[in-house]
Parts: structure tokens; sequence; C-alpha cells
């Protein structure tokens, strides 16, 4: 069997790097053709792990395992399970939208923007696949450096200021996750993430962890009160950047909470269960009311994906299969949606230039195939059944009913709440008369843009319509894994 | 005994005949041939690397009666040393002719500069360590100040000299306490004074106290770095490069041969002055920095962090923390010698380039220089895949190792905010808009080292294994505790 998650990994960075060896922008062509090329490859080099995937068992698949530093028992160990898989292809799918979304729209800089994104790219899946805990965490750093330099090179009129807030807050989170790496080794004299799972540790050792990789996934997710740097993010980055931080790396820390916390420290985390529980309900209510406010559309997007979020980390710590099977159904959602709604806004910024949703207003006059997939996208982040944005919120509002009612009901006021900011603004956006000359002058899609928004849209409903496609690949992983957390390790 | 056996010093010998032979030659050499010099020198350094890698020491061998010790420890920091000056004189020869410092002074100086690294780096008795101590001292002073006519450069020497007298009459008062307490001056007899009988232990401890703060002196930390700075701005960057490199390999080798070598059965005691000094450098060293609007005052207040991390792994007093300090030595000057090597590059006739701004827009006068420096500041921030991520993994993991958890907190949380300053040159490099648009021209030899030069903190940071089983050799094999 080829090494399917090396080349995951691989082959988006070397087809970085050889975008970026193109070099100055006069080349521009054959460095899109090549980002493309390496895009897509690396998009079907992913495929197989989805084909391959055996689903009857939660053991890591496709497992790779050489010795890269022996001094400290340190392995290049890969392998996927259920709950890691889809990430892997829903991070190498959205590359391929990122490099086509940029197509026309960078014309500085193009190679290095595109080789950023590669790169960027196949160190993602890397953080998805790596198995051992220095590697985990040299993706996890490393991935910060090409985000840095997209948001900085590439964003708006504040991007230095955003993409410093990004990799300081990020940075935050990691550097103790670091220390506790390196404690869990000095316990366990390993650094295989999967052994840590049986390491006896006692409470107060747990909780310290708990707050160290707490801190780290934290800022990543974001939770409220450490969302604050998300906003900025969103703003200031290009659309390819955006799509990416929404889509992507948002799932990453999320993802910790699942590999890392909850099996590593499961007394810790049913111990302070009530209290990511509060900050997820804080996340899911107050941000909704604070996207209802928003006059910038990406600020806009941007809460709501702080809010949507916050259903993934309530659905984890309901410790229930439904609540963390709807928390990972909503996380690969919230991958569609998001990237759906931060190209949509991308299409409109080529052509505007401007985010802001007052200068906006009559747009399905001038460009009503737009405006039909937009819908569709608005309908799917209020979580109309039907679309992706059901699923994962409607298993995880269950499981929360089934835990405490109350606790059901606050999680449910997300349904009105996300249904009102998002369609209020695609309202002020789309409906209406013609707001201004600018509308008026508006085009509709270009074929480029109608295939991206379409590809998305297929994914949005297909998930939607189907979404046992995605549940049945995670369900017997997740099974297990909260088997693990159900044990006590005192 | 018939002879004195010469071979522990042979490198020494060699490199001080390469200066005397040079100091003569020189005399000869027409101003429009000064390459002579320049080229014997290099020559030098490429003997003294043959002769210290043919006679590579498995075990420690002592040497004219047991001044000196060459063991792998010793061969491993002056091979280090050798590259590090021979990577120095390439990058700077551009900057050297211009200011008209492409002499033979200059070489010779530098050879007796690292001639002293090598006497400290091989010292085994109290006597020779400070020799080394001084010698070195003595020359880089005189090269500081080599710019007669730059007020700043003079002031720098100045200082320098100033305070460094100071720390090497506080090193050598200690010293001679602890002879006192001792009653010898050679690193073995007073590690077996010191695990005999107790000695007066008051004398001992206030001996150590002098004796650490020399050490600190040297290393450059908290609150003994007030020099680090100015000189670092004052110096032409030449020997701002040659003084952040090397000597702190000797400057590591200083520390364990007087703390590790001589001074082990007083681990406890000095344990806790070495964690005041690296607390305090990490934490004032990285807050400093983020103010600095000069580039080289800025690495300045990076080196004396960078040496509080790499005191961090040496505080734990055991084997695997030396091995983490050594690689974290190694790692720093390795990143160092690249990271002064694009400052170099950036300066031209007249014009140093030492400010910050200089660095703005660089992306787009030379993609490759800017990536080179974007690699160096985050191998300085400890961010993967660069080797300066391994290097504070070492440290860390000593630390935490010995039950230090506090230690390691204190050190991320203090890079975290050393993070802003490294991400601000990178910010003005990639974000910001060209000053000027030129490119920058840099000599053949140069453009290959420097370039291997980056890629190796990118290739140590992937596989950094060899360099980190090495180190824990060296140790090893030298019989450190």
């Amino acid at each position: 069997m080829p090494p399917y998650l090396s080349l995951a990994i691989w082959v988006p960075i070397v087809a970085g790097l050889a975008v970026l060896a193109v070099g100055s922008d006069r080349n521009a062509p054959t460095a899109r053709w090549i980002a493309l090329m390496g895009a897509i490859a690396g998009f079907l080099v992913t495929v197989p792990l989805y084909w391959q995937f055996d689903v009857t068992t939660s053991a890591m698949q496709f497992v790779e395992r050489t010795e890269w530093i022996p001094r400290f028992d340190i392995h290049y160990h890969l392998g996927v399970d259920g709950i890691s898989v889809l990430f892997v292809l829903l991070n190498s799918f959205v590359t391929v939208l990122v490099v086509w979304a940029g197509w026309e729209v960078i014309t500085t800089r193009v190679a290095q923007y595109m080789g950023a994104f590669l790169i960027m790219s196949g160190l993602i899946n890397g953080v998805f696949a790596a198995l051992d805990g220095v590697l985990f965490y040299t993706f996890f750093e490393a991935m910060l450096i090409p985000m840095y330099l997209i948001i900085g090179v590439w964003g708006g009129p504040n991007r230095v200021y955003a993409a410093l807030k990004f990799f300081l807050y990020t940075l935050l989170g990691s550097l103790l996750m670091l220390v506790a790496l390196i404690y869990l080794y000095n316990v366990s004299e390993t650094f295989a993430i999967l052994d840590w799972y049986k390491v006896p540790l006692e409470l107060t050792a747990q909780i310290l962890l708990f707050v160290a990789f707490f801190l780290a996934f934290a800022v990543k997710v974001p939770m409220w009160p450490v969302h604050t740097w998300l906003p900025d993010a969103h703003v200031e980055a290009p659309t390819g950047g955006s799509v990416v931080l929404a889509a992507i790396t948002l799932k990453v820390g999320a993802y910790g909470f699942i590999r890392f916390i909850l099996p590593i420290v499961p007394d810790a985390s049913r111990y302070l269960a009530d209290f990511v529980i509060t900050l997820s309900l804080i996340a899911v209510v107050y941000i909704g009311f604070v996207a209802l406010v928003q006059a910038d559309m990406k600020k806009l997007i941007a809460y709501s994906s702080i809010s949507h979020m916050g259903f993934v980390t309530l659905g984890f710590f309901l410790f229930s299969p439904l609540g963390a099977e709807g928390g990972l159904a909503q996380m690969i959602s919230h991958g569609f949606v998001s990237a759906a709604m931060f190209l949509c806004v991308g299409v409109m910024y080529d052509r505007m230039h401007t985010r802001l949703i007052a200068d906006y207003g009559g747009v399905v006059n001038t460009m009503p195939r737009f405006a039909a997939f937009m819908m569709l996208f608005a309908m799917a982040n209020s979580g109309l059944p039907g679309t992706s944005g059901f699923v994962g919120e409607f298993m995880v509002i269950l499981a929360a009913v089934k835990a405490n009612f109350w606790l059901g009901f606050t999680a449910a006021i997300t349904l009105i709440l996300g249904a009102a900011y998002t369609l209020w603004m695609y309202k002020r956006v789309v409906f209406g008369p013609v707001a201004n000359a600018h509308v008026a002058a508006l085009t509709d899609v270009s074929r480029r843009e109608f295939w991206l928004l379409g590809v998305v849209a297929l994914a949005v409903l297909a998930m939607g319509v189907f979404p046992k496609a995605f549940i049945d690949v995670m369900h017997v992983s997740v099974t297990d894994l909260l088997d693990q957390v159900a044990k006590s390790k005192l | 005994m018939t002879g004195v056996d010469l071979t522990p010093a042979l490198p020494e010998i060699v490199i001080l005949a390469a200066a005397s032979i040079i100091l003569i030659v020189d005399l000869f050499v027409p101003d429009a041939r000064r390459y002579v010099s320049y080229w014997l020198t290099q020559l030098a350094l490429l003997i003294a690397t043959c002769v210290t890698l043919t006679g590579l020491h498995a075990a420690g061998v002592k040497g004219f009666h047991n001044m000196v010790v060459a063991d792998m420890v010793a061969d491993f920091l002056r091979i280090g040393c050798f590259i590090s000056v021979s990577l120095m004189l390439f990058y700077s020869r551009g900057y050297l002719e211009l200011r008209g410092m492409f002499r033979g002074e200059t070489f010779v100086l530098i050879l007796f500069a690292l001639l002293g690294m090598q006497v400290i780096i091989t010292g085994n008795s109290f006597l020779t360590l400070y020799l080394g101590v001084e010698l070195n001292a003595l020359s880089l002073y005189a090269l500081v100040g080599s710019q007669r006519s730059h007020n700043r450069a003079s002031e720098a020497a100045m200082k320098y000299f100033v305070l460094g007298a100071l720390a090497s009459g506080m090193l050598l008062y200690g010293l001679s306490m602890i002879y006192g307490a001792t009653g010898s001056l050679d690193v073995d007899l007073v590690a077996r004074a010191l695990n005999g009988e107790q000695p007066n232990r008051t004398l001992l401890i206030f001996g150590l106290v002098f004796v650490v703060s020399g050490i600190a002196f040297k290393l450059g930390v908290v609150p003994y770095h007030m020099w680090v700075p100015d000189v670092y701005d004052g110096a032409p960057t030449a020997f701002t490069l040659l003084i952040g490199t090397a000597p702190e390999l000797a400057g590591f080798a200083l520390a364990l041969r007087l703390l590790s070598g001589a001074l082990q059965g007083a681990a406890i005691d000095w344990q806790g002055m070495l964690i005041v000094l690296s607390v305090l450098s990490v934490v004032l060293g990285n807050l400093i920095a983020i103010s600095q609007t000069s580039v080289k005052r800025m690495l300045a207040y990076s080196a004396i962090a960078n040496m509080g991390y790499m005191l961090m792994g040496f505080l734990t007093a055991n084997r695997y923390g030396f091995s983490a300090s050594m690689f974290y030595t190694v790692a720093y000057v390795l990143t160092t010698l690249a990271s002064f090597g694009v400052v170099l590059l950036l300066s031209r006739a007249g014009f140093e380039s030492d400010r910050i701004d200089d660095f703005k827009g660089l992306n787009q006068r030379s993609p490759w220089w800017a990536f080179i420096m974007l690699l160096t500041m985050f191998s300085l921030a400890g961010i993967p895949p660069t080797v300066g991520f391994y290097a504070k993994f070492l440290v860390f993991e000593a630390a935490i190792n010995e039950g230090f958890v506090w230690l390691a907190v204190v050190g991320v949380l203090a890079s975290l905010y050393g993070a802003f300053y490294y991400l601000r040159i990178v910010k003005l490099m990639y974000f910001d808009e060209p000053i000027e648009s030129a490119p920058l021209v840099a000599r053949a030899d140069t453009r290959v080292l420097l370039s291997a030069n980056g890629l190796a903190l990118l290739v140590l940071g992937i596989l950094p294994q060899q360099l980190i089983g090495l180190c824990a050799i060296a140790l090893t094999q030298s019989n450190f505790p």
C-alpha cells in the first residue's frame, strides 16, 4: 500500500516549493498552474483514504512509523482513525478551492501566495495525521508561519496588526502545550499519543495538563473569551486565508480537544466539563448576538464561526456518542459552509472592494445566479434541514437535551439567532431595490466562480441529505474513544 | 617522562604559529594583495580543523602537567569555533574591505582571540582558563576599537574593556578563594577536594559567587549584561558577528570546566545562582529587545535572552542538561552567524544598515536573503521546523526532567513575547514596501556559504538527531556527571 498519509503531507509541500521556485510575477500563469496541479494531486492522493477506510475498527489505519529522534523516542508516526480521516480529506479539498479562488484575484507575488497555501495544506494534513507528540507540535506550530505571511502580505489595511495578533495568540497556547507534552514524556517515557491514553495521572497533574492543552486548543477553536483574534484575522486576511482559517485551522483546535484532552486527561475533563460547557454556551448565545450587530460581512461570518464552533466543544463535553459525533459533523459541515460564505463575500469584494453590508442592497437584481448560491449557503449557515448545517446542530442539541433540558434549550437558541443574523444580512445585501450605482454595475459570477461555488454547494447538499456517509466513518472510533474517556486514570 | 606530549594542544599550536607567521608575512604584502593574509588565515583555520579531526579524542587526554585537557567536548567545541570564525571571515570580507579594516592586524587579532577561546575550551586548570579568558578578551577589545575614527566603536571598546577587566578581576578573585578553600588550582584536584573531606564551606561559596559572576559576564546574562548591547551596537558589524558567535561556545566551555568539572560538588549552590541568572535573562532580555530600533541592539538583547535559555539546561547540573545546553549554544551560534550574515549583506560603503527599518521590503529586493533571515528569526523564536525549536525543546526537557516545570513555564512565556520582536523583522521584510529597490549583492563564496548556513537551520530542525547524539556522546565520553 502506498504511504497515502505521507503523500497527503508531502505532495502539497513539494508542489508549494516548486511554485515558490517559479519566483517572480512574470511567470504568474506558470505558478498558478503548478499550484492547481499540486492542489489537485494533493487531493487525489487523499481519496483512497476514504475508499479504503475500514469503518468497522477504531484502530489507526494507514499507519506509518519510522524512527526519527531515538534519543527521545520520537517517531515519524502517522495514522488516521474515523475522527481524523475526514479532516485530511476536507483540508485537501479546501486547498483546491483556495487555489482556484485566488486564480485571478491575486496579482502580486502570486508564486509566494500559492506556495504558502500549498505548504500550509501539507502541514495541516500533518497535524491531523500525526500520532507522535513532537511531530504533531512541529506541524501545529509550523503552520503558523505561512498563515502569518498570508495575512500580513495579502491582507487588508490593518493586516499587520491582525497577523501579529493571530500569531502571538496562537503561540501563547501552543507554547504551554509544549511544556505539557514534555511533561507527559517525562511521565511516560514516550511521545506516542496513543500510549498517553493509558498513562495514569493524578487529578492535580491532570488539571494542570488540561489547562495547558485547553489554552492551546481553545485559542485555536476559538472559544469565548480568547476568540478576539479571529474577527481581526478574518477581516484582514485575503479570501483564501479566511477560507482556510475558518474551514480548517479552527478544526485543528477542536480536533485537539478530542485527540488530546478528552482521552489523556479524562478525569480532569469530567471535572471541568461544566466549565467548558458554560464557555461553549456563552459562545453559542452571546457571540450569536454579537454577530447580529456586525456591519462588516466578514466579521459577521467570523462571529458566526465562533458561535458554531461553540457547538462543537459543547458536543464533545457531553460525553455521549451522539454529542461527539454531532460535534464532528458540525466541524465538517462548518468547513464547507464557512468556506462557502467567505467565498461569497470574496466574490462580492472582488467587484466592489467593500465588505460593509450598508454598501450593498439589491444584489439579486444584477447577480441572480450568485444570489441563488448565497441563499443556499445562508440557509446552511442557519442550520436548515437538508443542508449540512442541520446535521451537527441537531445531533448536539439532541444530546444536550438528553443530558439536561435547559442545556439543550439554551443551545437551541442558536437556531433562532443563527437564522436571524445570517438571513438578515442576506436580506440587506441581496434583496430590495438596487442600492447604488456600484451595485447596478455588478456582473454575475464568472464561469470560474460558478464552478467554485457549485462544487461547495454540492458538498453542502450531499452532507445534508446523506449524512450517513460521514457519520458511519467516525462512529466506531468515537464510541471507542468515549469508552476510553469513561475510564478513570486516577 | 622525557618530553612533553604536545598532542592535546596541537590545534592551539597551529593557530599560534599561523598567527605569528601571518604577522610577519603581512609586512611584506602590498595593500592590493591583502587577500594573501586573508587566505592564509582561512588556510590556518582549515589546517587546525583537520588537525583536530585527525586527532579526535575518545576519552580525555591531559597534557602539560594537567594544565590542559583534550577530550571530546574540547574537540567538538574547537571545531565549532574554527568553522564559525571561518564563516565570519567569509561573510565579512566585503564589509572589512569597504571600511579599510581588511588588514593583517585584523586577521592576527582574530586568530589570537580564537586562540584564547581554544585555551578556555581545553583548560584544565584555573590558571589556564584565566589565561584563555584574558587572551580572548584583550584581542576582542582591540578588535572592537579597531575603527579608530568612529566614536561609537571607541566608546564600545572602552566600555567593554573596563567592564571586562572588572569581570576578570572578579573571576580571578573567586578562583583564588576556591584555591584557598581547596588548596589546588587543578580542576581535577579541586573536584576531588570537594568530594572528599569537607573544605571550608564559607570560603568556597564566597569564591563560587565571584566565579559565577565572572562566567555570567562572559556569557552576558542579566545582571552582568550591561556591556552586551553597547558592544554589539558600537563594534563594527563584522566583529559583532565574531563576538556573538565563537565566544559563546568558549563561554559555555568555561562554565562547563569550572562549574561542572571543578565545582560539581557545589552544584547545589551554583544551581540556585544560575536559576536567578537564567530567569532574569530570559524575562528581561526578551522584554528590552522589544523596544530596540537598532538590529544590532535587538540581537544583543536576544543574545542575552538566549544565553538565559542556555543556562536553563545547564542549571540541571546533569549530563542531559549539559548536552542540552551544548546543543543550544551550537544552534544559537549557527543561527547568529546566518542572521548577522544577512545584516552584513545589507550594509554598504558608509552605510551600516543597523536600523531595523533597513529590513523593510527585503522580500521584494532579494527574496532569497529575506527567506534566510526569516529562518533565522523563527529559529531564534524557537518555532519548528527550525533548529531553534529543538534547542528550546532540549533545555525545557532537561529542566522539566529535573522537576523545574515552573522554570520551563517562565521560559515559554518569555519566548512568547520574545517572538514579538523576531516577528517584527519578518513583518518588515515581507509586509512593508522597500525604501530602496536594489537587490543585495554578495560574493559567490558568501552566497553559497550563507545559503548553506541558513538551510542548515532548517535541515537540523527537521533532522536534529545527529547533532543531539553528538552533544550527548561528547559529554558522556568526556566524563561529565
